[in-house]
């Protein structure tokens, strides 16, 4: 189910150094053509279908397309992301339609508690951070 | 119109790329939940000043196995015992597990799923009547004692969409973004120059610039997933990509650390997934959550009969388990398919529609079944919206609602990793405490070295799947492996102090080496008017389908049922040797095609290994997953043990051996 980039809503990410798409595609297949200041999936049939770039695009310009080799034509599953959650409109090729919504985070973006200034104990042992002691194994063989 | 013999990407590629040197006390290679655990937990450790910079090929937000989102977190302990945990890893895995470090990893796993619920995760839980609450709705946290929504005995549900984003936060925070060298793909482990078998370096390229990265280091971490795409895939088309695992593993840990002499465990192992035909959508939500069962062509629940009980009673202690293995499950299935009594079906109406009687049953009227239904559906699509997207496409471009009809399921091409169902990987020391088994001999054979999770490279880590020997880590499992090998890290700069690294190539001969497809191209382009069909190379997409090719036909896979012999792999062999030797024919005109030509080195290799082990192991450890004709069985008098395999970096040559596995746990009762 490659993604494909409609052109008529790409701006290129206005040509700044970071275009969404190319920034985030996990497998380096969306690329800007600064030419024409459009993207597009430059290797469709490596594509994961993860959605990434169809979540993160600023401009709602990338869509996915159902891999041609086995998907029959006319449905579309499309997603719109905010901060909390995420609402799926999931398009049958007969012509149905339904929506999910779920929730995607519970914290505010930026607000995980990375521990700064905590510091282990020994180095010597095995416990990790905010562990307490740890167990060995019982019923041995 | 020019005449297509141009580079195709829009970053061309130069023969002379800039050649940039870092120096650091750290390498983490990766970006995934093993490598976001270990840049969380490296700086909770790290003396002031240490330097530690962490490569990803792609960017940390959505990288590795999780980029997508996952449905469920399958390793969470809760309340359950370490060593059944233990017991049913080894289980599954026929066998063959060490078992140290699968309780050390039981032990550390819930830290990380705790930290993932406070840092944002919507963790599912159950309210006092026993309902399934979304994760956004008020409920006291695992910390505070919530009760989590468990499936199997091992997982739980999640609303996990940004389960990867979430993850990656605070490891770009703990390490700070400048440390983070995203879309720096580092293609090669470096020795050290004067100290014998002693990691000193890396060295990558970046595919946003034409820029070769030198890094030297004390200590590295190298935890880049599993290998995909090394089998022919069913779907050859566009479909190529809709991998079960990610498309962009292309088995890069276990390459780049056997160059360097680690020595590997397990290769012959690999997962083949039974999957939702296709779209490979996930089955276990279907099977765990929603209690669906799986069907024959003729309607028969086949898996359940006495004809399956028959046959599982040929693999004990492993068949008699109330959860059967994930081989011999397919096992079971691949016997249907072969009898001519496919296709499989998940019967998903059957069990939705339990579900909606039981509610009528109970006494609810229609308006309440109505309303139980729109939560249920919910659940149904979610599994597949979080995680594979493609699947729920499928569905819709076919016009499938699986409270109607049943969907096809089938057991896809083979896959290569450590973390999931599957147990190839790298052989790690155990953690340097009493219960863990003290061996003579190399370190090959031993299971302890002084520290956790280091291979048998001086100062060379791994985690995730870059472990073999210790599967159903999942998401968490990799996350507490990458803290666990963290804090070694600093413990092992900390004891070399006085280790200077050293590489044995200068940067330019290094840049030379990685940007010779690029040379190639540049050499030869002009003699054919067009760059993808040239005398003088290859381009690495087509070599790729030739790799596919060879493993597909010679070294079980879906083509032959997964069946395969002692005769069909040294064919299989003899094919990767020369495409080894091809491999340096690869060309690339453009920094996109560049990694591609860097992962299929690494695919050839690790797929080398992979066969070389089948070849060594004489029986079919792992019936479903592949067979061997010429020793069918399952033969634990022999081979209960493990394989195990090491490159010599200075001589260029394999030794396979048999190592000796020992139980750790109870093994009477074996569950």
């Amino acid at each position: 189910m490659p993604s494909y980039v409609d052109p008529s809503k790409c701006d290129g990410c206005k040509g700044g150094d970071k275009t969404a798409c190319m920034y985030i595609c996990p497998n380096d297949l969306m690329v800007l053509n600064v030419e024409e200041m459009r993207a597009y999936n430059q290797e469709p049939d490596a594509c994961w279908e993860c959605y990434s770039c169809v979540k993160i695009c600023p401009q709602g310009a990338i869509f996915v397309r159902g891999y041609d080799d086995f998907v029959p034509l006319g449905g579309q599953v499309h997603p719109m992301r905010s901060s909390d959650s995420i609402m799926w409109t999931v398009k049958f090729r007969n012509g149905n339609i339904k929506r999910f919504k779920f929730p995607i985070r519970t914290t505010a973006e930026g607000a995980a508690n990375e521990y700064p200034g905590e510091k282990g104990a020994s180095l010597d042992d095995e416990k990790l951070i905010l562990e307490g002691d740890l167990p060995t194994p019982t019923k041995l063989a | 119109m020019a005449l297509p013999n141009k580079p195709k990407g829009e970053i061309a590629a130069v023969v002379d790329p800039e050649v940039v040197e870092y120096d650091c006390d750290v390498l983490i290679v990766g970006g995934g939940m093993a490598a976001c655990g270990a840049a969380f937990e490296i700086t909770k450790w790290a003396p002031e000043g240490m330097k530690i910079i962490l490569c990803d090929k792609a960017s940390l937000e959505r990288s590795g196995a999780v980029a997508q989102g996952l449905s469920a977190i399958n390793t969470y302990i809760g309340d359950n015992a370490i060593e059944d945990y233990v017991k049913m890893v080894r289980n599954d895995l026929m066998g063959v597990v060490r078992e140290d470090l699968i309780y050390d990893l039981g032990r550390h796993v819930d830290e990380s799923v705790k930290l993932f619920e406070e840092w944002g995760l919507p963790v599912w839980k159950k309210n006092d009547a026993g309902e399934n609450l979304d994760g956004a709705k008020p409920a006291p946290t695992l910390r505070e004692g919530g009760t989590p929504v468990r499936t199997g005995k091992w997982q739980i549900m999640i609303n996990g969409e940004s389960y990867k984003c979430i993850v990656a936060e605070p490891a770009k925070k703990s390490l700070g973004e400048d440390n983070i060298h995203e879309r720096v793909f580092i293609v090669k482990m470096l020795l050290d120059k004067n100290k014998e078998n002693t990691i000193a370096g890396a060295v990558g390229f970046s595919t946003r610039e034409n820029k070769v990265c030198v890094y030297k280091c004390k200590t590295a971490l190298v935890a880049c997933g599993g290998a995909v795409n090394i089998f022919r895939p069913r779907s050859t088309g566009e479909g190529k990509g809709r991998a079960w695992y990610p498309v962009w593993n292309a088995g890069s840990t276990y390459t780049m650390c056997a160059q360097v002499g680690a020595t590997l465990t397990m290769m012959e192992n690999r997962f083949t997934p039974s999957r939702f035909k296709d779209g490979y959508g996930p089955v276990g939500a279907w099977f765990l959550l929603f209690k669906a069962k799986v069907q024959n062509g003729l309607g028969e629940f086949y898996a359940n009969g006495e004809a399956a009980k028959e046959e599982l009673s040929k693999y004990m202690p492993y068949g008699q388990s109330a959860v059967t293995p994930t081989c011999l499950r397919n096992h079971l299935m691949l016997n249907e398919l072969k009898e001519g009594r496919g296709p499989i079906y998940m019967a998903t109406e059957v069990a939705l529609n339990a579900f909606l009687d039981a509610q009528r049953e109970a006494g609810k009227d229609e308006k309440e079944v109505k309303k139980f239904w729109k939560h249920l559906e919910s659940e149904a699509w979610e599994d597949f919206l979080d995680m594979s997207v493609g699947q729920a496409g499928l569905w819709a471009g076919a016009n499938i609602e699986p409270e109607k009809i049943g969907s096809e399921i089938m057991p896809t091409e083979p896959y290569m990793l450590g973390s999931h169902s599957g147990c190839c990987g790298i052989w790690t020391s155990g953690p340097d405490e009493d219960w863990v088994p003290s061996v003579d001999g190399p370190r090959s054979h031993q299971y302890k070295w002084g520290y956790n999770r280091m291979t048998t490279v001086n100062g060379l880590f791994t985690a995730g799947d870059g472990v073999g020997a210790s599967g159903h880590k999942f998401s968490s499992g990799s996350h507490a492996e990458g803290r666990i090998v963290a804090k070694q890290m600093v413990k092992y700069c900390r004891d070399n102090a006085d280790f200077t690294p050293e590489l044995a190539q200068t940067s330019q001969e290094l840049a030379d080496e990685i940007y010779a497809p690029v040379k190639l191209y540049h050499e030869h382009v002009g003699a054919s008017t067009a760059a993808d069909v040239n005398p003088n190379y290859v381009k690495p997409a087509g070599l790729m389908m030739r790799l596919m090719k060879a493993t597909d036909e010679y070294g079980g896979g879906v083509a032959t049922y997964y069946m395969t012999s002692g005769k069909l792999l040294n064919i299989c062999l003899d094919l990767l040797e020369m495409l080894r030797e091809d491999a340096a024919k690869m060309a690339a005109g453009d920094l996109h095609e560049l990694l591609r030509a860097w992962e299929n080195y690494h695919r050839i290799w690790c797929v080398e290994t992979h066969i070389r082990h089948i070849e060594f192991r004489k029986e079919s450890r792992y019936p479903g997953f592949y067979y061997r004709s010429d020793f069918p069985t399952c033969d634990d008098e022999n081979w209960k043990a493990f394989v195990n395999s090491t490159f010599d970096p200075a001589t260029k040559e394999w030794k396979c051996e048999k190592v000796e596995c020992i139980n750790l746990i109870e093994t009477e009762p074996w569950i």
